[in-house]
């Protein structure tokens, strides 16, 4: 089957290249299936991999196929292969079996959708990309993947350009925001893999695990320092996370897919992938670990305020990141994997049931205007619910053994406080999954417009969201505390985790079970009771309002301190180093200054003195230099 | 290799040869046809031109092999001038199919034209294999005077003439500072030859005063042929004024010729000085890619824009030169050869942006391209993804062999700074592309595209590359390394 590999990739790129060439012939239908079809049946490969991959005796699950010399400069040389093992199968499935239901839910979504070719192709072509990125056997194909699932990141958040709205501005900008926010992680990136290119000499992710061992700390801690800044780009975490609420503006079959189950997780996939190296530096690794479950916790402060359900998912995805990054940087990369898998589903079916709300109210997604929609719209009603107990923890389903898994792991490797951070953010998540399911479909209808128009939607939709609510209760049950058969399953790549004491574990599920059964019964008691005791403890925490109502005022900071100096330094140098600019028609950083300094221009619009002084300075400066240097 | 060799070699000289050959065919073809006024026997004149470089190609692929110097040391016959005759010939390829239907619109003789193309490119292929000041010298003018004709080609138009003029007195300004530099080398050393002057360099006999004040000065000769900042000032006026096939070459093949005469005479002549030129040369990288950014950001007429983006280029690809190695040679190499690509092809697309009469296209004309002219468009965004060094493109392979290079070279900081100035740089090439898509068509927008198939080949054969070299970027690198006739290579 190894051998049928390549199969993996070829139907993406076929179902987008048929979509390219052949998209304006065929009808919205008919590109949707071709899509879906091509996905599905990555799906059945990766699907028929594992199965032959699990055929063999344990220590024999990792197989490379190279397929040629990527290419040789001076005494470099990067094979373009791929590497089957127990993780990158498990990512592959979850990317073709999410992706595919996501595709085919689009088919419903996207109906009225003129320019569906282009959405599909954009669609296919991330799985392409995706899949590039999580089968590459070194850290170069990896980042072409990288490159590539943020290209169709930026190319779907802005997919409806022309709009723009209060909540989001120019969706362009929001595209563009996490295109430019990501290159940054992405350079970190290019950093961490020249250094580990001149320090190890390969790029293949076997041999820098082989001679990690034997590299001088600080060149381990700088690698790990730059690959931390390239995880928090793509998987939004602290300080890079900013992209991914406005991210949002993109059509919600794109937020499931590419910004909750599976493009935001690259960074998770990579932290594991290169587990040996956090191993052996374990003060980036607590670093991580921090910024891992700080980031969980601001982001669920956050979830609870948000009016927009989408926002409210957006941050939950934040949230939940938090968890995998920090559970995979503290020596519980097996449940990193596992919560990954999990939340890939359930994150997945609340997206497309908030998308489902999204069809059936024409655009309305603001809770404040919803309410009571579980009448109209009774199965995306109970799925959603599904959905949200498995994000809240709810004992039984996905989430609860995730989490629990996550927790138990950071609780075994003996960092406390950063376990009690994950408990409190546990409850917090608790309440905004409920408060979003109670707001939206329980008690009475806020707008009645907006109830009159809802209507449950067809099949196409509804079905897609019963299968992902069925893997979100049962994807746990592969991996319960007693019988970890996915983390054992994982083990060949992801190494033995240490394993949870009976005692530890009993604790830590006792706690996650009060903590999220006190979540439900304070999201019900007061969004759908209104009982006075949960208002007053909620104002206990008021003062906390004008820090929450503006984002802990990060996107504020990022504004004073590089936008506007940005944007001034170019402003500057538009007037000053360049008298011939004029600014027009392409939106430039900032506010345009029009009339620049007259005087400024006429001194140096073309003088040939000036430019003829300015040779003359800097050969003033480079002689200088010379002179004394040498 | 040996300085005692009193053998001419002459068949080094080969492609530079081939190249004036042809000028001088083409010329005579434009003569003949202007004594006959016929029409086709004119058209004929590009394709003379392109067979010359296809010649000449053919010539160096067969001379691939071991290195052979000629006129006693003067000049070499190496991989590496290969290399740079190659880089020349794809840009003069591509530029002759551009001007093919672009040229007569601008200027009757066209004749003329395709021969200085060919001239100024054997000229630049001799800045490749110089190994000696003098020849260095004498190939520099060889080009830049044709290249100050080409600027001013339009003599009836105002910034045309101007660019020229520009070009002309600030060059012939540049071009006195490079010949005192290389005297007051020969002042310190005796020599012009490289191999010399790197052994007087190491001989303590040696007094190295002056040869320190000449470095200063060589490089700012040659930093303005290849626009580093605080020397750059002159090339957005010129990549504007100038026709735009005429930009488009320049900005490619200039770059590579000057480039290369800079890394032999640094890294073969001068290699003693190299802890004193090595921070100098980092800090005007440094200058000029972020300067060069900066200024882009802010640009609406597409050729000051990509100007722009070529004095930051010109900042990468001096990376390669700090970082002092055969790996930052290799890689400067292989960025020169695929900038070549994706920036003329770039310039090729603005060339069907622009409206009678006009050589520049304001960036207003792209909005909503993509619902106008979908494959236009997926062209141009293909052209802004790689210079943005995104990958799998070939600007992707050329940003990572030149930063990595500086990574092994001990030069980290250069590097993140670059890659810096690259996610900096990403903004602006995406706003071509934002205006591309996200934008919708107004009447600024282009809505009829005057394509002939010569440019559209030009445009196919860089896209091609474009792509190929980011997929297989060993394909050059074997080119290279195998010297495909080796056996025929003379000794």
């Amino acid at each position: 089957m190894f051998d049928y590999a390549w199969l993996l990739f070829a139907f993406p790129a076929l179902g987008a290249l048929i979509i390219l060439f052949l998209g304006p012939w065929l009808s919205q239908k008919i590109v949707g299936w071709i899509a879906s079809l091509a996905v599905l049946s990555a799906f059945g490969v990766a699907l028929a991999l594992f199965a032959s991959l699990y055929a063999l005796p344990e220590e024999a699950r990792s197989i490379t196929i190279t397929y040629w010399e990527w290419m040789t400069i001076a005494n470099f040389s990067v094979p373009a292969a791929v590497l089957i093992d127990p993780l990158s199968i498990m990512m592959a499935i979850v990317v073709t079996g999410v992706g595919g239901l996501i595709h085919i839910y689009s088919i419903g979504y996207m109906d009225h959708e003129p320019r569906y070719q282009r959405f599909f192709f954009y669609l296919n072509f991330f799985i392409l990309a995706m899949l590039i990125l999580v089968m590459s056997n070194n850290f170069l194909g990896t980042f072409v993947g990288w490159e590539g699932v943020g290209l169709a990141s930026y190319l779907l958040i802005g997919f409806w350009f022309a709009k723009r709205d209060d909540q989001y501005g120019w969706y362009a900008d929001a595209g563009k925001k996490a295109f430019l926010v990501n290159r940054i992680g992405d350079a970190a990136y290019l950093l961490a893999m020249f250094i580990i290119w001149s320090s190890v000499g390969s790029l293949t992710y076997a041999v820098v695990e082989e001679t990690a061992a034997l590299l001088p700390t600080t060149t381990l801690v700088f690698i790990t320092l730059l690959l931390l800044f390239a995880v928090s780009g793509k998987s939004a975490q602290f300080p890079l996370y900013v992209w991914l609420p406005e991210a949002m503006a993109g059509p919600t079959p794109v937020s499931a897919l590419i910004h909750a189950a599976t493009m935001v997780t690259a960074g998770v996939y990579l932290i594991v992938r290169t587990g040996h190296l956090w191993d052996l530096t374990p003060i980036v690794a607590q670093t991580v670990g921090w910024i891992g479950i700080l980031t969980a916790f601001f982001a669920a402060t956050l979830a609870i305020v948000q009016v927009d359900l989408k926002k409210i998912l957006a941050y939950s995805t934040i949230s939940q990141l938090g968890y995998m990054v920090a559970a995979a940087a503290v020596g519980a990369p097996g449940s990193a994997i596992f919560i990954l898998v999990a939340h890939a589903f359930f994150k997945a079916l609340l997206f497309l049931g908030a998308g489902s709300v999204m069809h059936a109210t024409d655009g309305v997604i603001d809770v404040r205007r919803l309410g009571g929609l579980r009448h109209k719209m009774p199965q995306t009603y109970i799925t959603f619910l599904i959905g949200a107990m498995a994000l809240g923890g709810i004992p039984l389903l996905s989430g609860f053994w995730a989490k629990d898994a996550v927790l138990a792991g950071i609780a075994a490797d003996g960092a406390f406080l950063i376990y009690s951070v994950g408990v409190v953010t546990a409850l917090l998540t608790a309440i905004y999954s409920f408060r979003a399911v109670f707001l939206t479909f329980n008690g009475k209808p806020r707008d009645m417009h907006v109830y009159e128009h809802a209507h449950e939607n067809k099949l196409i939709m509804v079905g897609p969201l019963w299968i992902l609510a069925f893997f979100s209760i049962t994807i746990g049950w592969f991996n319960t505390p007693f019988a970890l058969a996915m983390e054992e399953f994982l083990s060949a790549s992801t190494g033995h985790q240490e394993h949870v004491g009976l005692f530890l574990e009993l604790v830590v599920v006792t706690i996650s079970t009060i903590v999220s059964l006190f979540g439900l019964l304070y999201a019900w008691a007061r969004y759908i009771r209104g009982e006075h005791w949960t208002l007053t403890l909620a104002s206990w925490f008021a003062w906390l309002q004008p820090a929450l109502d503006n984002k802990w005022y990060v996107d504020r900071v990022y504004d004073a301190v590089i936008v506007r100096p940005l944007a001034a330094v170019a402003g500057w140098f538009a007037r000053v180093f360049d008298p011939k600019v004029i600014d027009g028609a392409v939106n430039a950083v900032g506010d345009v200054t029009v009339d620049a300094g007259e005087a400024v221009r006429k001194l140096q619009n073309g003088a040939i003195p000036t430019y003829a002084f300015s040779i003359f300075l800097g050969v003033v400066v480079v002689l200088i230099y010379f002179i004394f240097a040498g | 290799m040996n300085n005692a060799s009193l053998e001419l070699n002459i068949v080094a000289l080969a492609p530079a040869a081939s190249m004036v050959i042809f000028a001088l065919l083409v010329m005579a073809v434009d003569v003949f046809a202007r004594g006959t006024r016929t029409q086709p026997v004119r058209a004929a004149t590009p394709w003379v031109a392109l067979l010359g470089v296809l010649v000449t190609a053919g010539v160096c692929v067969w001379l691939l092999g071991q290195p052979v110097t000629t006129f006693q040391g003067m000049a070499i016959l190496d991989r590496y001038s290969l290399g740079i005759a190659f880089v020349v010939l794809v840009a003069a390829g591509l530029s002759i199919l551009v001007s093919a239907r672009y040229i007569p619109r601008v200027n009757a003789q066209v004749g003329e034209y395709y021969a200085l193309i060919l001239l100024i490119s054997a000229g630049m292929m001799m800045m490749g294999a110089a190994t000696d000041l003098i020849v260095v010298f004498l190939a520099l003018e060889t080009f830049s005077l044709g290249l100050y004709i080409l600027a001013g080609l339009r003599r009836s138009d105002a910034m045309s003439s101007e660019a020229a003029m520009k070009y002309f007195l600030l060059g012939a300004f540049a071009s006195g500072f490079f010949v005192y530099g290389a005297a007051l080398v020969y002042g310190a050393t005796g020599a012009t030859q490289f191999e010399q002057i790197a052994a007087m360099a190491t001989n303590p006999a040696t007094d190295l005063t002056f040869i320190y004040p000449g470095i200063a000065l060589l490089i700012v000769g040659f930093g303005f042929k290849v626009s580093l900042v605080p020397f750059h000032m002159w090339t957005p006026d010129v990549y504007q004024g100038a026709p735009t096939p005429v930009t488009a070459f320049m900005s490619a093949a200039t770059k590579a010729a000057a480039f290369a005469a800079f890394y032999r005479v640094f890294l073969v002549a001068l290699p003693s000085q190299q802890a004193v030129w090595g921070p100098a040369l980092a800090t005007l990288a440094v200058l000029t890619m972020t300067l060069g950014n900066l200024a882009a950001l802010r640009q609406s007429s597409l050729k000051r824009l990509l100007a722009y983006s070529s004095i930051s280029h010109a900042g990468y690809i001096l990376v390669g030169l700090a970082a002092g190695s055969i790996a930052g040679v290799e890689a400067s190499l292989f960025y020169l050869l695929s900038y070549a690509f994706m920036n003329i092809g770039a310039f090729a697309v603005v060339t069907l942006l622009e409206k009678q009469g006009e050589m520049d296209a304001d960036g207003a004309r792209l909005r909503g391209l993509g619902q106008r002219k979908p494959l236009l468009a997926a062209v141009m965004a293909i052209f802004m993804f790689s210079l943005a060094g995104v990958p799998p493109f070939a600007g992707f392979f050329a940003k990572f062999f030149v930063f990595a290079a500086a990574v092994q070279g001990g030069m980290s900081w250069l590097a993140a700074i670059a890659m810096l100035n690259s996610a900096i740089g990403a903004y602006y090439y995406l706003r071509v592309t934002v205006v591309m898509y996200f934008n919708a068509p107004d009447a600024e927008t282009v809505s009829e595209v005057k394509s002939n198939w010569p440019l559209n080949v030009g445009i196919g054969v860089a896209l091609a590359f474009t792509i190929l070299l980011g997929v297989f970027p060993s394909l050059w690198t074997t080119l290279m390394e195998s010297g495909v006739v080796t056996a025929l290579a003379l000794r």
